[in-house]
């Protein structure tokens, strides 16, 4: 049943994009470095994300792990002076090859922000389909069931079914953040990128949205970067552990199974970072 | 009562003004406060009593034939100045078709496109419009179209230059107020797959849409109570006219030559079109603030 609708969706996506697979599924990511302006942020990262899976990124501040995950979806270059490197295969294609419009990647890379940031003039139900009615118009039967599928998959339907018609902005933080999880999802993505996604929040809405991302990785691809350890342990599958060095251009030191990097880390950097000897 | 075997003690730290600064700084903050009140007073003052000095001398004028009639020739009593308030809404429809596109794409790029090299030079220019006093702009726009294009005063002139003092103020309030719109936003839109333009027409736009109306309005009003521009351009009528090729009559205008013609009869009615010029205007303002309160400032 997963695996049909799997299906369905990534068929609806190709339809959508016209980005052309030939063979290669999922993401990889190879020697990618990133700049603000003069100043390198991330050096030569190179790691594959497994599809279907919750690949978490931690690491201390400004270890470029944001940074990392910006690139994914091209949204780094919307920085002024933002400059990316390297090569990131999404199915087989670089996102930053010279005829991919950023548009069409981010349309397949959805992104969740640290703070939620639904619309604020838009209802409940407009910020659900805000990605779709800003760029085509579809029937309102069709919106509708956008709507409720994409609500039901963050789990917010049940609490906002009432008043689709309200503000967004209206709803606690834990719902916004979850309508904002529903919008990245009703335009059918195949990564979801989540930057710190409840460090806004408390602890019931923060045990939310990771029952929620445990929930969604049947049909998504998710990458979520996270600074609480904690969190990194408890939902993902796999842990990429970031670091920056002297010269404050964060690498990535250790990349793996989240039970191996948690339990029997490799380097000795990550253990004393899991082991909170710093950081 | 637990509280009741307590001590109040006097003069420690608290209350102990060996050289008498705390008294100095409690005076100097008293005399402090009287000052920026009285201040602020003597503007609401200046104010007041000119709306009061126009209500007083403008009610009377203010009947039927005001609002209905063309102005009479020289020596008759009665007329009105309706061909001037149609003649201004007139023009500033019209030049807000004009002024209104530019100065909102205008602020559109200096706030969106801020990065370009272009948009310090074209704030630089803007900067300089609003500076310029009204009569150049007249001066400027009789050159060139009143000299020229046209060939004699007209309703279009008259639009044009009271598009040009609207520019500078729609371009500065949109670009401050889509300043306000937080970049959140336009991420969560770009990260949609919402391409740029229309992030920033369909979600930047809309989100400050109160501080744009705002603008619009602000420059409207300050057009509509222009003189000089329009001494120059569309010169004034004293018909009825809709052709915005022929002169126009605005009420400024009417009030300049009104006020400064030797009639007892006409002095009133250049009041009365102040009157009626500071009420649209305060109207405009009040209408305004109404529809968009509640809304998220910008």
């Amino acid at each position: 049943m997963i695996t049909a609708e799997r299906d369905t969706v990534k068929q609806d996506s190709e339809n959508k994009t016209g980005i052309a697979r030939d063979g290669e599924h999922g993401m990889r990511v190879v020697n990618l470095s990133a700049w603000y302006g003069p100043v390198q942020a991330v050096r030569d990262i190179n790691l594959s994300i497994v599809p279907q899976a919750i690949t978490a990124i931690i690491g201390p501040s400004g270890c470029g792990k944001s940074t990392l995950l910006r690139c994914l979806n091209r949204m780094h270059e919307v920085i002024p002076g933002g400059r990316v490197g390297g090569v990131v295969l999404l199915d087989g294609q670089n996102i930053y090859g010279p005829e991919v419009d950023p548009v069409r990647v981010r349309r397949l890379v959805g992104m969740v922000f640290q703070k939620p940031n639904p619309f604020p003039m838009m209802s409940v139900y407009d910020n659900v389909v805000a990605g779709i009615k800003l760029n085509r118009s579809l029937p309102k039967s069709e919106l509708d069931d956008i709507v409720e599928r994409s609500l039901r998959q963050a789990a917010l339907w049940g609490e906002v079914k009432d008043k689709l018609n309200v503000s967004g902005a209206s709803l606690s933080g834990g719902q916004q953040q979850r309508l904002c999880i529903a919008r990245a999802i009703a335009i059918k993505p195949e990564i979801i990128l989540m930057d710190e996604p409840a460090s806004a929040l408390d602890p019931l809405a923060t045990y939310r949205i990771e029952e929620l991302m445990g929930d969604l990785k049947e049909r998504y691809t998710i990458v979520v970067v996270t600074h609480n350890m904690q969190q990194a342990s408890r939902v993902s599958d796999y842990t990429a552990f970031m670091l920056a060095g002297d010269d404050r251009i964060g690498e990535l030191v250790e990349y793996g199974d989240t039970n191996e990097v948690f339990t029997n880390p490799r380097d000795k950097r990550t253990e004393g970072y899991i082991t909170g000897r710093f950081g | 009562m637990e509280g009741s075997d307590i001590t109040v003690g006097s003069g420690g730290a608290l209350t102990r003004d060996q050289d008498g600064i705390w008294q100095r700084r409690r005076l100097v903050d008293v005399f402090m406060t009287v000052l920026i009140t009285v201040s602020a007073l003597i503007g609401v003052a200046v104010l007041l009593a000119i709306l009061a000095y126009v209500v007083i001398n403008g009610a009377p004028a203010l009947n039927l034939d005001f609002f209905t009639q063309r102005p009479l020739p020289y020596g008759e009593v009665g007329g009105g100045v309706a061909p001037a308030i149609l003649g201004t809404l007139y023009m500033l429809f019209v030049a807000g078709l004009i002024g209104v596109p530019i100065g909102v794409g205008t602020g559109i790029y200096l706030s969106e496109y801020a990065g370009t090299r272009l948009a310090p030079a074209v704030r630089f220019t803007i900067d300089l419009i609003a500076g310029l006093p009204s009569i150049v702009i007249g001066v400027f726009v009789w050159a060139l179209l009143v000299r020229h294009l046209v060939g004699h005063f007209s309703g279009l002139a008259g639009s044009v230059a009271l598009a040009i003092v609207m520019v500078p103020i729609i371009t500065r309030t949109v670009e401050e107020v889509l300043r306000l719109v937080p970049g959140s936003l336009r991420e969560a839109a770009l990260a949609l797959g919402v391409p740029r333009w229309r992030t920033i027409l369909r979600v930047v736009l809309p989100t400050a849409r109160s501080g744009v109306t705002t603008g619009v309005v602000l420059a409207m009003a300050r057009a509509g109570g222009e003189t000089a521009p329009l001494l120059l351009t569309s010169l004034g009528n004293q018909f009825f006219n809709t052709n915005l090729l022929q002169p126009m009559a605005a009420l400024p205008v009417q009030i300049y030559n009104y006020a400064s013609s030797p009639f007892a009869d006409w002095h009133t009615k250049a009041w009365g079109g102040a009157l009626v010029l500071i009420a649209t205007i305060g109207v405009l303002s009040l209408v305004t603030r109404l529809a968009t309160r509640g809304q998220r400032p910008g």
